[in-house]
């Protein structure tokens, strides 16, 4: 195990590399200089020289890549180039936002996905499984920023149960907002978690263990909860930890909806303004915790899992 | 890298090794007609299609036309889904954004499908180092969630249609590597390949003509599945103002206007959502009933 930690550790150095110099080709090597973009096509030369110097962008592309990774790598982020505040200080106000409302989804998108989809494989053809079905095809269907519009409309607006827009002040307040970006994100995972649930509980109850179990006569519900539930659950949560990344990309559209003020916000803002140095670090940020949930996910099933630490 | 985790659709998997083996396609066809959801699917998709082809012909209001004084009603006789905030026919604009969904939702998956399918099917057919090199590269792509592939290329490219298409085709270009590459490697171990290389076939002649017809199941459910995948990502892209730019009408930009009074009039929203939603689930439901015919769970 403890190798295994180690080699899958020491993976995460060329993958956050690589992932840092994808996002630095992506915005120099690509069309679209980000001088004109943000001065203008009919900006002076003269403006534009002084704006590449700013920004470091008349050095070579080799001292800009190392400058860039130092940056990235030490959490430097530089300032805003729309207003100059820090960003730095712009991200830790907006990233509590983001996590909560990723957290509070997945959390939703588990506690109504895995009981759904064990009552759908358990009553196989039968009412509840035909609703299971109905209800992930739903989630599947339904973009999440349309859910969330619709929620906005009928619990914001018609029945003003809660506040429509922002973050909230203090705890009980950012609670009541939190719950509807929430309920909407975690709607969606819920359809997913529905039918992983269902169909790895299908794959299990068919397995020469459970067969075995009741032939010995233990209870039916012991069966599906101690013998089948337990097993089925291991792709349920590696399934989850790559949706969990979903629903993280999810809270950007949604709290545009909600107006939210998280890292969405900001990086979405950033492209519109073309404010450069915002849109750099909130990619790296996101890209992070991409890099991050994978190495978590990969530990959790090797934890659960003991057979892929030995591969 | 991540090699023992579920791909997006965890039957995929299992369906290209099922595709791959000969002699099931007459099963499949038996399927579909025999299914329920499958015609009902196909019906909606087909439906879409004509609306996306003949909809500039057909609408009723100049969908780009504002008139302040018919601005933000609610559905009528004259305006079947209402007026939006600048008074333009909602009715029209969803119309006419089926094409704007569709041109992007469909050209993206196949672009993707037609440059994914050729590098899955090097790295399934020579292994070794190309194949370490190229799955590394897809998974490394793959573990970025597609919604935010699309906004970092929007952020390189600036908003646009163009960019919305090269957006979501590099979204979704690692999925079919991957899928191509394992069912490549399925149809690799095959008498026949071993047979052509003796007959002194070039490699590329027969991925051409040997794997390409043996691994196009399962990438034609796959193209379907994500082309449902698609019209949500150009939504949300469109949605984030990345995408489509208004005027011109798309579902995505639709709801972002409609945001701004959704009070007073909730209409474009609302109808634009369903939309997105009706595209979606047809093609969910043709490529869920391909997938599902194939799943060894199915009673067939």
């Amino acid at each position: 195990m403890f190798s295994y930690i180690l080699r899958r550790g020491l993976e995460v150095i060329p993958t956050v590399l690589l992932v840092l110099t994808l996002v630095f080709l992506a915005l120099r090597i690509l069309p679209g200089d980000p001088a004109i973009a943000a001065l203008g096509e009919y900006a002076t030369p003269d403006a534009i020289a002084t704006f590449r110097q700013k920004l470091g962008l008349d050095q070579p592309l080799w001292v800009q890549y190392v400058t860039f990774v130092g940056h990235a790598l030490t959490g430097d982020f530089g300032k805003s180039m729309t207003n100059g505040t820090s960003i730095n200080a712009l991200l830790a106000s907006s990233l509590p936002y983001t996590i909560e409302l990723a957290l509070a989804a997945t959390l939703i998108g588990i506690v109504i996905g895995v009981p759904l989809g064990a009552v759908a494989a358990v009553r196989r053809n039968r009412a509840p499984d035909i609703f299971g079905r109905l209800f992930a095809l739903a989630g599947f269907s339904l973009p999440d920023f349309y859910v969330g519009v619709l929620l906005l409309m009928a619990f914001s607006l018609h029945l003003d149960w809660f506040p429509m827009l922002g973050g909230g002040e203090g705890f009980f307040d950012q609670l009541h907002h939190l719950v509807l970006p929430a309920v909407t994100l975690g709607l969606v995972m819920a359809a997913f978690v529905m039918r992983l649930t269902r169909s790895s509980l299908l794959e299990v109850l068919r397995r020469d263990y459970v067969r075995t179990a009741r032939g010995k006569g233990v209870a039916e519900h012991w069966v599906i909860f101690k013998h089948a539930l337990r097993n089925a659950l291991i792709p349920v949560t590696t399934g989850m930890g790559i949706y969990l990344l979903t629903t993280l990309s999810g809270t950007i559209t949604v709290e545009l909806v909600f107006s939210r003020p998280g890292l969405g916000q900001l990086l979405i803002g950033g492209i519109t303004a073309r404010d450069y140095t915002m849109v750099q670090a909130g990619l790296v940020v996101f890209a992070f915790f991409v890099v991050l949930v994978n190495l978590l996910t990969d530990l959790l099933c090797a934890a659960i899992d003991p057979r892929i630490t030995l591969r | 890298m991540r090699g023992d985790r579920p791909a997006d659709h965890p039957a995929l998997s299992d369906l290209a090794e099922q595709l791959a083996t000969p002699g099931r396609r007459g099963v499949i066809l038996t399927y579909i007609t025999g299914n329920v959801v499958a015609p009902i699917g196909m019906l909606l998709v087909l439906v879409l299609i004509v609306l996306a082809f003949v909809g500039p012909w057909i609408v009723p209001h100049d969908p780009l036309e504002q008139s302040f004084l018919s601005a933000s009603q609610g559905p009528s006789a004259e305006y079947w889904f209402g007026t939006d905030a600048f008074g333009r026919d909602v009715f029209s604009r969803v119309l006419l954004g089926t094409q704007a969904s569709l041109a992007i939702g469909v050209t993206a998956p196949v672009l993707a499908a037609l440059c994914g399918t050729w590098v899955g099917m090097l790295a399934g057919y020579f292994g070794g180092w190309t194949d370490r090199l190229l799955s590394r590269f897809s998974d490394l792509l793959m573990s970025f969630p597609t919604l935010l592939l699309g906004i970092m290329i929007a952020a390189a490219l600036g908003p646009g249609f163009r960019t919305a298409i090269i957006a979501i085709a590099i979204a979704l270009f690692p999925r079919f590597v991957r899928l191509a590459r394992s069912a490549t490697q399925v149809v690799r171990r095959e008498p026949f390949i071993d047979a052509s290389i003796a007959s002194g076939r070039g490699p590329l002649a027969i991925m051409a003509r040997h794997v390409l017809p043996n691994i196009a199941g399962p990438l034609i459910v796959a193209l379907s599945l994500w082309i449902a995948t698609a019209i949500r990502l150009e939504a949300a892209l469109s949605f984030l103002g990345l995408g489509t730019q208004p005027p011109a009408p798309s579902w995505g930009n639709m709801i972002r206007d409609g945001m701004g009074d959704l009070v007073g009039d909730p209409w474009p929203a609302a109808f634009a959502g369903a939309a997105i939603t009706v595209a979606v689930l047809a093609f969910n439901m043709v490529g869920d009933a391909l997938r599902d015919l194939l799943d060894p769970e199915m009673d067939v």
